[in-house]
């Protein structure tokens, strides 16, 4: 039973120490990311969130630890072994990261061209196909990214991320800098997208109305430390002081009331 | 999995034709692993003969949106040529999947890329670069009003901007200008040395090399350095801070960016352009000087005695007077590129080469207006 529950674990990470000089940033965090799942990483600003996304996608090297995707030890990888790895996940950043020289839809032809020999006619269709998932307009396929409003270079962004059909989708505040409508839009879109093509995900953010409609499981980081994972439920019932301040400050009062209206 | 009689492949995508007429199984990863392979066999397969074609699509072991697209482009092809299609034994998964991606409703066809005739490129850059042309000489009557209304109030000039500017294009361009017309004079002395003494004209090197420096090549030299080092800088500059706002976030607090970027960069490298002209004329001189001795035994006292002569005052007025106008030509086309900059980092890119280009291309054609006048005038 222990064997099949690490087979299924997409993302496994085992007392992983992170320094900035002598700052230390994560003090052994260990967490496990299930096949299928939406998985969030929360905490205060500062709090390591985006390093350790970093360091799960190969950007940034912690000081010791182990981080296994997919089953395999990722730590220690050269770029050229890193590859067939990085084909097999996604990676949507905060401010989209599309290139401004090319169009949306060369910014998701990209890795298709790059890693596939697939004609250029049928990378165009299946870059159109991803634009379409992401429930962006057709025509905006020939566009350049400086042409497009946030909510849609974020939309464009999470579609490059999917080119690949990726198993496992890491998300960097998809939220972030988005006008209410448009952030649920993206809310449903995540949980869509899990459904449609079986994704294991992985978001960053401080949006608690995504979390409280997307995430099946949250760890909170903090003071360096994972300071609880949990359901959304689990975690705004526990009596962590961090915790408590982070869901029920005036804000997370107001997204936990709203969810409780809508039961 | 249903019953596959039908020939199966492991591995890579495949299509098969059945043994019953009109049946055609889908087996493998229909993934983006198999589909490169499968788009070149589906273009040749050979379709069953008339009537109903079933696709028995119980074989295909994995399916992702390239594999579902390509089995969707695949149907409707066949339907828009009139053939009944029946898609069997596909997975429930694969089956949502593919009714995902037919129901967004993407169009087989290619967007036809509608071909510009000749005609309506020749228009539309020709278009392109009046536009320019214009947009140039507009932004060159702004900044000349701009500098004519604070040489009246100088007291808005940022005098702090100018001399920060006139550090940075004219004090630290001096050592490349420098080694540059250095060179230059050498180069020059030294290829006229060979023909001078087959006519024993040895003195008259000083000539050569006086007059062509001092009159024309250290002020085209000296610009060309300054429109590569300053010229692009400006428009790397301005450019950069149009994409993040910062020129918008200027207007809103009430300053105008011409007077605080374009001004202070026009006034310092007018006042930069012609003192260091005076300085590459020696340093070209110098050059001359030493390759002189060298290769013609022509002495620094006798070639400066001879210096006096050969060159005349007006010669060596004319190429410092020229200088402010290659100054104001190269900052406000660097300035004005920099504004045309739009929203990207190509762009950036992109600009600064136009800016470089087009401010030598501009210098050089005032150069050439320059000699036409003076010939007129016969100085």
């Amino acid at each position: 039973m222990a064997h099949a529950q690490r087979v299924e674990a997409v993302i496994e990470i085992r007392d992983l120490n992170t320094r900035f000089g002598s700052a230390v940033v994560h003090d052994n965090v260990s967490l496990a990311v299930e096949r299928g799942e939406i998985f969030a990483l929360v905490g205060a600003s500062g709090s390591g969130k985006s390093t350790l996304l970093r360091e799960m996608i190969l950007l940034q090297r912690p000081a010791s630890g182990s981080i296994r995707v997919f089953g395999d030890e990722v730590l220690g990888l050269n770029d050229e072994q890193a590859l067939p790895l990085r084909r097999r996940w996604g990676v949507m950043f905060e401010r989209g990261a599309l290139f401004s020289a090319l169009t949306v839809t060369e910014n998701v032809g990209m890795p298709l061209k790059e890693h596939t020999d697939l004609s250029d006619r049928l990378i165009e269709q299946l870059a159109a196909v991803k634009i379409a998932l992401t429930g962006l307009p057709a025509d905006a396929g020939s566009k350049y990214p400086s042409e497009l409003s946030g909510g849609m270079r974020k939309r464009a962004a999470l579609a490059r991320a999917i080119a690949l059909d990726p198993e496992l989708l890491f998300l960097d505040e998809p939220t972030a800098g988005l006008d209410p409508l448009s952030a649920s839009g993206i809310d449903e879109l995540v949980r869509h997208l899990r459904e449609a093509l079986g994704l294991t995900i992985m978001l960053v953010t401080h949006d608690l109305d995504l979390l409280w409609r997307t995430a099946d499981r949250v760890a909170v980081l903090g003071d360096r430390r994972i300071l609880g994972i949990g359901t959304m439920k689990e975690l705004s019932a526990s009596d962590h002081p961090l915790i408590r301040e982070y869901f029920y400050g005036p804000r997370g009062r107001a997204a936990w009331e709203q969810q409780w209206k809508q039961k | 999995m249903g019953a596959n009689t039908g020939p199966m492949q492991m591995g890579g995508a495949d299509l098969q034709a059945g043994s019953t007429s009109g049946e055609v199984f889908c087996t493998g990863d229909w993934t983006l692993r198999g589909v490169a392979r499968l788009e070149r066999h589906l273009e040749s397969f050979a379709w069953p003969g008339p009537g109903e074609i079933t696709l028995d699509a119980g074989g295909v072991t994995t399916m992702d949106t390239s594999g579902a697209w390509l089995l969707h482009r695949t149907i409707r092809a066949l339907e828009e040529r009139g053939r009944q299609v029946r898609l069997r034994g596909l997975r429930p998964e694969f089956e949502a999947l593919l009714s995902i991606i037919a129901a967004r409703g993407i169009s087989v066809e290619d967007r036809v890329g509608h071909a510009e005739s000749i005609l309506a490129r020749i228009g539309r850059v020709a278009w392109g670069r009046a536009r320019n042309a214009i947009g140039i000489i507009a932004f060159l009557g702004e900044g000349s009003l701009l500098l004519a209304r604070s040489l009246v109030r100088p007291r808005r000039i940022r005098w702090r901007a100018v001399l920060h500017n006139l550090q940075i294009a004219g004090f630290e361009a001096m050592p490349i200008t420098g080694l540059l017309s250095l060179l230059m004079g050498l180069v020059i002395a030294y290829q006229g040395a060979g023909q001078l003494q087959r006519f024993g004209a040895n003195i008259y090197v000083v000539d050569l090399v006086g007059l062509a420096m001092v009159r024309e090549l250290s002020p085209l030299l000296t610009a060309i350095i300054v429109a590569g080092r300053s010229g692009s800088a400006y428009t790397a500059q301005i450019g950069t801070m149009k994409v993040t706002e910062e020129i918008d976030a200027l207007r809103t607090i009430g300053v105008d960016p011409m007077e605080l970027l374009v001004l202070p960069k026009v006034l310092a490298l007018m006042v930069a352009l012609p003192l260091l002209t005076v300085y590459t004329d020696i340093m070209g001189v110098v050059g001359g000087m030493i390759m002189a001795r060298t290769a013609l035994d022509v002495e620094f006292g006798a070639f400066l005695d001879r210096f006096n002569d050969a060159v005349s005052l007006s010669s060596y007025l004319i190429g410092i007077g020229k200088m402010p106008v290659f100054a104001v030509i190269i900052a406000l086309v660097g300035c004005y590129q920099g504004f045309q900059v739009t929203g990207s980092a190509d762009s950036v890119g992109r600009q600064t080469t136009v800016s470089v280009v087009q401010s030598i291309f501009i210098v050089i054609v005032a150069d050439a207006l320059f000699s036409i006048v003076f010939n007129w005038l016969d100085i």
